[in-house]
């Protein structure tokens, strides 16, 4: 018996969810004649009397007050009303059979305590569209209603009356009978099974079976390909380099990661002796580095860009969920204190025909990605303190999500060490067919096809059993219930197991893993990468206390086999070996990659304007017409150049997103996000007490900017770092004690010329942070991000380093904020302003071309900081904001709007430095160009500082005796205006501050009718 | 004397540790136990002069927010509740302890029709974090003792208190029992007549949407840094620490 309920809102109360869609749908350019009805509803199989299931409906399906549900048999005509009166077509949409469902999950369980016993649940959404034809009501449930990754659709009425799930499987043993097999099979067989390993690897797996005298069974094959895939070992970037820059210069790296970023962290290491604050980098699932006397932080950042790309929703979702159990599965265990999101999206206003098939509506990944995010990180109860947003064409194919995680670890807890003879107990989430092929799928470049080829790669997470998962681990680290512990990623138990086991060996039953549903092959068990999984080494004595801790809180666990000290891999099923690798070979036997990489330095050329449209250049156009309800008038150009940057999309307030982040749970908030007398300023970073009962802070900030990358990636990534630390230091962080974390996003690193601009920007990671003194404590690439739409040229990402860093202050109250605090205190400029328009967001917002992009003069960024910090110390700072997109004018205005007061700048005095080459200062179309440069340009070392007169004198001082350049600049104003003069004194910017908020919160909004 | 406060968790429950500290910070003793104790064995209640459902999203919040956990205290737990409040104990539910208090029929006690109030999706649909302007009304809930205002950050995204009929918050508004309401302009969800937070005819069962915990330190406070140099900014607390003194000093 398959009852079905359709719920809708009461009586008199509106269909929201109807009316969003409705809205959603004309963003798309669907027709505004078309009516949308919804309802919600679940899908209940067994054998319910017609009593039993209105009693769950009415106890715990529908709420009463606010809604009301329609209840029948499956194929009952009354279920085609809809109550709410809408009319139309009728389509449903719901979970394609395995795709994790938690919500029905819920109300199966549920029903149990009311005596209902269903034996499948199975929730839908269903809607009532009139006003389109055929063609387009397909069309609208496919961009629209419904993703085929894990979704199916329904048109009219259900064509199924159960919901069985699985069949049961025959174990059969698969061999591959890869030693006879010719260089063109093996390339076969490495695509067409989603191995995704070259013809040099291939080869190498053959010679060693050959050697061996047998054939591989299929999951020894997966299990190599995982281990070796570029998502778990890293092999392009940690492989052999031959680097050339085009201008003579030629070095050959062994190990290209090794040989810049790691190592230095190793040099800083050295010189800061006893003063080192690293614990353990590069070497476990996340940077450790020292706290307090009790306790160390960890800091990790991931990418899950592919996955998002095909189902944004559940890949960023279980994006945050894969990058939390990093901090979870260092050491002993931490316990994440905060979150990090940066996404790079394409506009999300494009217009739907330049949307190639094969790619989602960015308006689409945008609110999935975000909502993705905000449902698994909010329910762990970990506050989302800091990010960003890029907007650029080039993300159309491959969106970027990256995610970040902090945890707490104590200072007894930062190291693990397997034994020989644990038992190997995985913990958490059951295993089903999600995500096969996720590891080697990240690392292949997206087709138009890839929807369909790699659906099976899309996860859904279940934030809830990660809770639990931790609630667990956390006492039963404190109680040393085990000796280790890992996340199950990429890879799954394969590569948990694989990592953990590789200096011992370890045996495993596949048939003791609890599964979803059945019918999984013993290789789709060892490969799947299932969610919210941990593995764990465990004392034999430990195993009993250890589970009856996870009984008490409802937290499966189980024993998957034991670290045998063998050195080999040993995968059973039913008693029968089906897998017998060697350790050695898996970790150790993966040939070399030797990559090409090539850099062609860019001459820097007068600006231009550009005969096409920028790829950015979609962040701005259509953005500006939002916010713009009065004209041009009696407005300098400087001041509409600046409305346009305010409000192009990555200048452009990201509250839409921030609110719907929890960024306070856990009570250690400091400073937010938004700041300011209205709490929507832009903070440069967040602070945060991780341990309440303590004043000791961390601050979280970002360095990212794509634009740079497309001149030179040198200065791209150098400006990245500086961004990031100056974040820092903005708001108080000591610059002395600040780590650093890169996420390398690239196009396809085969082409010399690609690789070699990463290679490039890792020199410059290399020598910046040397320079200083912050080291790398954890990293990350994605390779690949290109994009192949059907019959074109594929499409690159720009190439995209996020650096992320963590800084430390040792009493919160010493922090402050960008807003400006009071009027008649004086403003400083700190730093020293270059030409350096190149990259810039005036370039963005003219279509200009050329120029120099940002450079960076690190020992003048340190002494810069180190004054900063000094300054803030002695409490004689009252506002402090970073120079960044937008320059001076940009962080002046954000600094007066946020703190509602306004501010009177003259240019005259800033320390100034024109381009040698004349022809460089000159700018189409501007004819005072200094000022111009003044106003806009996005050198990097600078801030804006806002110092109450009794604090000028020893405010100076200190800047005089770092050997920092500076200049008084003006004043902070009673009026609510921004005028800034140029050097011989006429009006360059005047302009009402709530007309500028307005332009600046506007834009990037998609929805939602809270006023901010 | 010091009272034992029982922080009740579930699955999902997130806002249990920080709560914990809140009380210890004024002066009680805090535990926090898994439900699943107190659904083996009820009679732990017994140790506990203090009783809270501190914020998160227990059992994932799925069907609806809190509805999972208030269906076990229903069927399981209601009875003990009862008795625990009719000894003279307190209730507060926080955020999704308030959904809980709510959804169980602890708070408001249903009617021939079922719940005649409920929290619901906010008038925005998504989730929403940010900070409100409150005013308590009368003097009937013990946990708002001496309060005026407060301000205090809302992070949820069903939070909108709904009552099945305008005779419903009429009576409920009469019996004041809706004690805590958002400032009209700082509304952040659409709730009937403001309402942020409502007792039980008794006053000692407290819900409310607001999160008092995440505003005990004047750090916590979004714009403090405004006020670094206020005379009385070194010896300010948060508005949301007398929600929990209150609750210590009814035992006093």
């Amino acid at each position: 018996m398959l009852w079905e309920v359709d719920i809708f809102a009461a009586q008199g109360l509106p269909d929201v969810a109807g009316s969003e869609t409705k809205t959603d749908a004309a963003d798309l350019g669907f027709s505004s004649s078309l009516t949308i009805g919804t309802a919600r509803g679940y899908l209940v199989q067994g054998d319910l009397t017609r009593e039993q299931i209105d009693l769950i409906v009415g106890k715990l399906l529908a709420d009463p007050v606010v809604e009301r549900a329609n209840v029948g048999l499956v194929g009952d005509p009354e279920l085609e009303k809809s109550l709410a009166g809408a009319l139309g077509e009728i389509v449903y949409v719901l979970p394609k059979p395995g795709v994790t469902d938690v919500v029905a999950d819920a109300a199966r369980k549920s029903a149990a305590e009311y005596n209902v016993a269903p034996e499948a649940v199975r929730t839908f959404k269903k809607y009532w569209i009139s006003g389109v034809d055929d063609v387009e009501l397909k069309r609208l449930s496919r961009k629209l209603l419904s993703n085929d990754a894990i979704e199916q659709v329904a048109y009219g009425r259900l064509g199924f009356d159960s919901l069985q799930v699985g069949s049961s499987y025959q174990f059969e043993l698969k061999v591959v009978p890869i030693r006879n097999m010719s260089d063109d099979d093996l390339i076969r067989l490495s695509k067409e099974g989603q191995l995704y390993l070259s013809l040099v690897e291939m080869q190498t797996i053959q010679m060693h079976f050959v050697s061996l005298d047998r054939d591989p069974t299929d999951v020894e094959l997966e299990t190599i390909a995982q281990t070796w895939s570029e998502h778990c070992s890293h092999k392009t970037l940690a492989g052999v380099v031959e680097y050339s820059d085009g201008i003579g210069e030629k070095r050959l790296f062994n190990n290209m990661l090794k040989e810049t970023i790691f190592d230095s962290t190793v040099k800083i290491r050295e010189k800061l002796g006893e003063n080192d604050f690293c614990v353990s980098v590069f070497s476990d699932n996340a940077g450790v580095v020292k706290f307090d006397d009790e306790y160390n932080v960890c800091f990790k950042v991931e990418t899950h860009n592919h996955p998002s790309a095909l189902e944004p929703y559940g890949g960023a979702n279980t994006g945050i969920g894969g990058v939390i159990r990093d901090p979870m599965g260092t050491g002993m265990g931490a316990k994440p204190v905060c979150n990090t999101d940066v996404f790079c999206f394409a506009p999300p206003q494009l217009d739907s025909e330049e949307v190639p098939n094969g790619v989602l509506h960015p308006r689409r990944v945008v609110k999935g990605v975000v909502a993705g995010v905000r449902d698994y990180g909010n329910r762990m109860g970990i506050p989302t303190v800091n990010g960003a947003v890029y907007f650029d064409k080039r993300y159309l194919g491959n969106p970027l999500v990256y995610c970040g995680n902090v945890g707490l670890i104590p200072v007894d807890k930062s190291f693990k060490e397997p034994k020989p003879n644990d038992l190997i107990v995985a913990m958490g989430g059951r295993t089903g067919r999600d995500g096969i092929h996720g590891a080697t799928f990240s690392s292949a470049e997206l087709t138009s096809e890839s929807e369909t080829l790699s659906g099976g790669a899309v996860q859904i997470g279940n934030a809830i059993v990660e809770k639990t998962v931790l609630d667990v681990m956390l006492e039963a680290r404190d109680r040393n219930l085990y000796d280790a512990v890992t996340d199950c990623g990429a890879g799954g138990f394969s590569s948990a197991v694989g990592e953990m086991g590789e200096d011992i060996g370890a045996e495993v039953n596949l048939d003791a893993a609890l599964l979803k549903y059945e019918g999984l092959s013993y290789s789709e068990i060892w490969i799947s990468e299932a969610q919210e999984r941990m593995v764990f080494a465990v004392p034999k004595e430990k195993w009993a206390e250890l589970k009856a801790l996870c009984d008490s809180e409802d937290v499966e666990a189980f024993v998957l086999g034991e670290f045998k000290p063998t050195g080999r891999l040993v995968l059973k099923y039913e008693g029968q070996t089906v897998a017998d690798l060697d350790m050695k070979f898996m970790h150790k036997g993966r040939p070399r990659v030797v990559r090409q990489a090539v850099y062609t330095p860019t001459k820097v050329a007068p600006i231009t304007v550009a005969e096409t449209e920028l790829w950015a250049q979609t962040t701005v156009s259509k953005s500006v017409a939002v916010a713009c309800p009065c004209c041009k008038e009696g407005k300098t150009d400087a001041t509409l150049d600046l409305e346009a940057i305010l409000s192009s999309l990555n200048v452009a307030s990201k509250h839409w997103v921030i609110r719907q982040y929890d960024h306070e749970v856990q009570g250690g908030s400091v400073l937010k996000p938004l700041v300011g007398v209205a709490n929507d300023g832009p903070g440069d970073a967040a602070v945060l007490r991780p341990r309440v009962c303590s004043r000791r802070g961390l601050v979280i900030s970002n360095g990212m900017n794509p634009n740079y990358g497309d001149y030179d990636c040198y200065n791209m990534a150098a400006s990245a770092i500086d961004e990031a630390i100056r974040n820092a230091v903005a708001v108080g962080a000591n610059p002395n004690t600040i780590s650093i974390l890169d996420n390398f996003c690239w196009g396809n690193a085969d082409k010399p010329e690609v690789l070699g601009s990463l290679v490039r920007a890792a020199l410059a990671c290399q020598e910046i942070s040397i320079a200083f003194g912050s080291p790398f404590i954890s990293g990350k690439d994605s390779l690949n991000n290109e994009f192949r739409p059907e019959g074109k040229e594929p499409i690159a990402i720009p190439p995209s380093l996020l650096i992320s860093a963590m800084g430390q202050v040792d009493d919160v109250e010493t922090c402050v904020s960008m807003d400006l605090k009071e009027v008649g205190n004086t403003l400083y400029i700190v730093g020293v302003t270059r030409n350096e328009l190149g990259g810039s967001h005036l370039s963005l917002v003219r279509n200009w071309v050329g120029g120099q992009v940002p450079t960076l003069d690190v020992e003048l960024a340190k002494r810069t900081y180190n004054a900063v910090y000094q300054a803030i110390q002695k409490g004689l700072v009252r506002s402090a904001h970073d120079l960044s997109e937008g320059g001076l004018a940009v962080t002046a205005a954000e600094s007066a709007f946020s703190g509602g007061l306004g501010a009177e700048i003259s240019l005259d005095s800033i320390p100034f430095v024109e381009s040698e080459d004349a022809s460089l200062n000159e700018l189409p179309g501007v004819p005072n160009s200094s000022d111009y440069i003044k106003l806009f340009s996005e050198s990097n070392s600078r801030l804006l500082i806002e110092v109450p007169t009794s604090s000028i004198e020893s405010f100076e001082e200190i800047l005089s005796q770092g050997g920092v350049p500076y200049a008084q600049v003006g004043k902070v104003t009673e009026t609510p205006r921004l005028k800034i003069a140029s050097s011989d004194g006429s009006v360059l910017i005047d302009a009402d501050l709530a007309d500028l908020k307005l332009r600046w919160q506007k834009p990037f909004d998609l929805g939602g009718e809270y006023s901010d | 004397m010091k009272p034992n406060v029982l922080i009740l968790r579930a699955p999902g429950t997130n806002c249990d540790l920080e709560t914990a500290y809140a009380f210890e910070l004024a002066g009680a003793t805090a535990e926090r136990i898994h439900v699943n104790q107190i659904l083996s064995n009820p009679s732990e209640l017994d140790r506990f002069q203090i009783m809270c459902f501190p914020g998160g999203f227990s059992y994932g919040d799925d069907i609806a927010a809190g509805r999972v956990m208030a269906t076990k205290i229903r069927v399981n737990l209601f009875d003990t509740i009862q008795r625990f409040r009719d000894a003279g104990k307190l209730i507060l539910g926080i955020c999704n302890g308030f959904q809980i208090l709510i959804k169980s029929g602890i708070l408001v006690a249903d009617d021939e029709l079922g719940a005649p109030v409920t929290l619901t999706w906010n008038k925005s649909g998504v989730y929403t974090d940010r900070w409100t302007r409150l005013t308590v009304k009368g003097d009937k809930c013990v946990f708002l003792k001496g309060i005026e205002s407060m301000y205090l950050p809302i992070a949820h995204a069903e939070g909108k208190f709904m009552a099945r009929d305008d005779s419903v918050l009429d009576r409920l508004e009469a019996e004041g029992r809706l004690a805590l309401r958002y400032v009209p302009e700082d509304n952040p969800n659409g709730a009937m007549r403001d309402v942020a937070g409502a007792c039980d005819e008794t006053g000692c069962v407290f819900g409310l949407m607001p999160h008092p915990e995440r505003h005990i330190d004047k750090t916590q406070r979004p714009n403090w840094t405004r006020f670094r140099n206020d005379p009385d900014f070194a010896d300010k607390v948060g508005d949301g620490l007398q929600i929990f003194k209150n609750a210590v000093d009814y035992f006093g």
